[in-house]
């Protein structure tokens, strides 16, 4: 099938630790760019002189013109120039515009940034609300959210997920023991990772289950830490790789699905974006799911993990739930789901929370994951998901 | 300043206003395109898939089943504050399209994924009313 070729890796890693309450002073979203970009690229051995390309999401200083903002305030030359904006996949859908972009012969030096960490407050805040009070759902004059869903309270994440999770009960069966046990077994991950927020927190299923219920049927602890953080990424050409200063993580197949904002509106909503995505993704790598080393997929909620484990065809449609039971899902499991911790453990840095998986994965096929390191990890399969399982990016990363 | 602030209304636009002028005389009215034999909902310029322009608007009677739902155990935005327990539905309409909205008059022990449901018109204010549902039967 056409698609990359695996000469283009991650070479350069940059990811603050994430804090529910930030200790360090506010950053304007320019100046993170500046500080992630300098160190993803001292991690890699590269020289900011070396980039000819970026990969933003929105910043805070310019609703438009994203691109050329952080250039000039970097004092870069690119020709490659991209902004993405698919939400917790964007980071994911950022690598493989990045790969893309230097097999191309575009780009020999990508720099992927997703800062999250808090801006300075303007000293008189224009008035009104603010946008994101509805989180994800647009309350925009006109939005299809703003006139048929934010009234009848249909806002933002949780409720949507709630209501995935409802129907693949319905059709499949529900067992919150079940999925309790993919934010236990993440979290023993998390015990281990001194770099996540619950790092000095484990919990048990029974915990999870008695952790009040937020949107009937995800508890509490089912649900993401939201905090502040940042990550970046160096991706290079082959021959900058050789030269740079990690094991290079080749991008060897990708796959993208975007289907609708919300679950309302989906044409069946347990038909994820993902399993087309991930046959993608597989395909194009000529990797089977036999191969992955370890596994490090977007979660949001644990229903998003059961269902990403299903559609990444690491076991059928509804049987996610026995899959979870049966196996181990700790870095030092059979079955290494998220070994830093995940979201759930580790923390949602905004955006850069879905770059934390792709960090991950890196750095544990670079063999630098040190106190959560998966043994002998060469091949990882890993997910971006935006909106409500409906945008999807899979990848595959693979050391030498 | 009140401590809620005051809960989100739909600004029709004028694509959209058949369907809530509908509400406001207790029918229901969504688009139907005839050259794709499909039903629409939300209202639309075009239909999706065909992007046929061919969409008119049509009187249906409103019923159909929960295809899913959450109970939202805590406020989903400030603006919800005090509706909690909130029981927010999709519902999939006899025509096949399907929307969002909140079950009432409802126990939670009742509520089943398939269960028929029907319209229940509920004036929120002087302009707007709100497409909630309740069990048929």
């Amino acid at each position: 099938m056409p698609g990359l070729t695996g000469n283009a890796a991650i070479v350069g890693i940059a990811e603050w630790k994430p804090e529910r309450r930030p200790t360090n002073p506010p950053m304007f979203t320019l100046e993170q760019w500046a500080r992630l970009s300098r160190e993803a690229l001292d991690d890699a051995g590269l020289s900011p002189a070396d980039v000819d390309g970026i990969c933003a999401t929105n910043i805070r200083e310019s609703d438009s013109f994203v691109p050329s903002t952080i250039t000039e305030y970097l004092g870069l030359e690119v020709n490659f120039a991209e902004v993405v904006d698919l939400g917790g996949a964007s980071c994911a859908a950022m690598v493989w515009r990045a790969a893309a972009a230097i097999e191309l012969g575009v780009a020999n030096v990508v720099v992927i940034a997703a800062p999250s960490w808090p801006s300075p407050r303007p000293p008189n805040p224009p008035a009104g609300p603010s946008s994101w009070r509805f989180g994800a759902s647009s309350a925009n004059y006109g939005s299809p959210q703003a006139e048929f869903d934010i009234p009848y309270g249909n806002v933002a994440q949780n409720c949507g997920y709630a209501q995935i999770a409802t129907r693949y009960g319905a059709q499949y069966g529900y067992d919150p023991e079940a999925l309790a046990k993919i934010a236990v077994d993440q979290r023993i991950s998390a015990n281990h990772n001194p770099a996540a927020v619950f790092h000095d927190n484990p919990i048990t299923i029974e915990d999870v289950i008695n952790s009040p219920m937020i949107a009937d049927p995800l508890h509490m602890l089912e649900i993401v830490m939201p905090c502040f953080g940042g990550a970046a990424l160096v991706v290079a050409s082959k021959e900058v790789a050789q030269r740079a200063a990690n094991r290079p993580i080749w991008i060897t197949g990708f796959g993208e699905r975007v289907l609708h904002k919300t679950p309302t509106y989906a044409a069946d909503l347990l038909e994820t974006a993902l399993l087309p995505a991930a046959e993608s993704a597989f395909a194009m790598s000529g990797r089977t799911r036999a191969d992955v080393d370890l596994i490090d997929v977007y979660d949001c909620y644990t229903i998003t993990v059961l269902m990403t484990i299903e559609d990444s065809g690491f076991c059928a449609r509804g049987e996610g739930q026995q899959f979870v039971r049966e196996h181990d899902l700790s870095f030092a499991g059979d079955f290494p789901c998220n070994p830093f911790g995940g979201q759930l453990g580790f923390g949602q840095a905004g955006l850069a929370g879905g770059m934390s998986h792709i960090t991950d994965a890196a750095r544990q096929l670079m063999r630098r994951a040190d106190t959560h390191q998966v043994a002998d990890a060469d091949v990882a399969f890993v997910t971006g998901n935006g909106g409500l399982m409906s945008e999807q990016v899979a990848l595959i990363l693979e050391g030498d | 300043m009140p401590d809620t602030p005051q809960r989100p209304l739909p600004q029709p636009i004028d694509r959209t206003r058949p369907f809530w002028d509908g509400l406001r005389e207790r029918k229901v009215r969504i688009q139907y395109s005839p050259s794709s034999a499909q039903w629409v909902f939300y209202p639309r310029s075009h239909a999706p898939l065909t992007l046929a322009d061919d969409l008119e608007w049509r009187e249906i009677p409103g019923t159909g089943a929960l295809y899913t739902y959450t109970i939202a155990r805590r406020p989903t935005a400030a603006e919800f504050a005090g509706e909690e327990p909130q029981i927010i539905a999709v519902v999939e309409l006899d025509e096949g399209p399907r929307l969002t909205s909140t079950l009432v008059n409802v126990a939670e022990a009742d509520i089943r994924v398939g269960m028929r449901l029907r319209p229940v018109f509920d004036d929120v204010d002087e302009q707007t009313t709100l497409l909630r549902y309740e069990p048929a039967g």
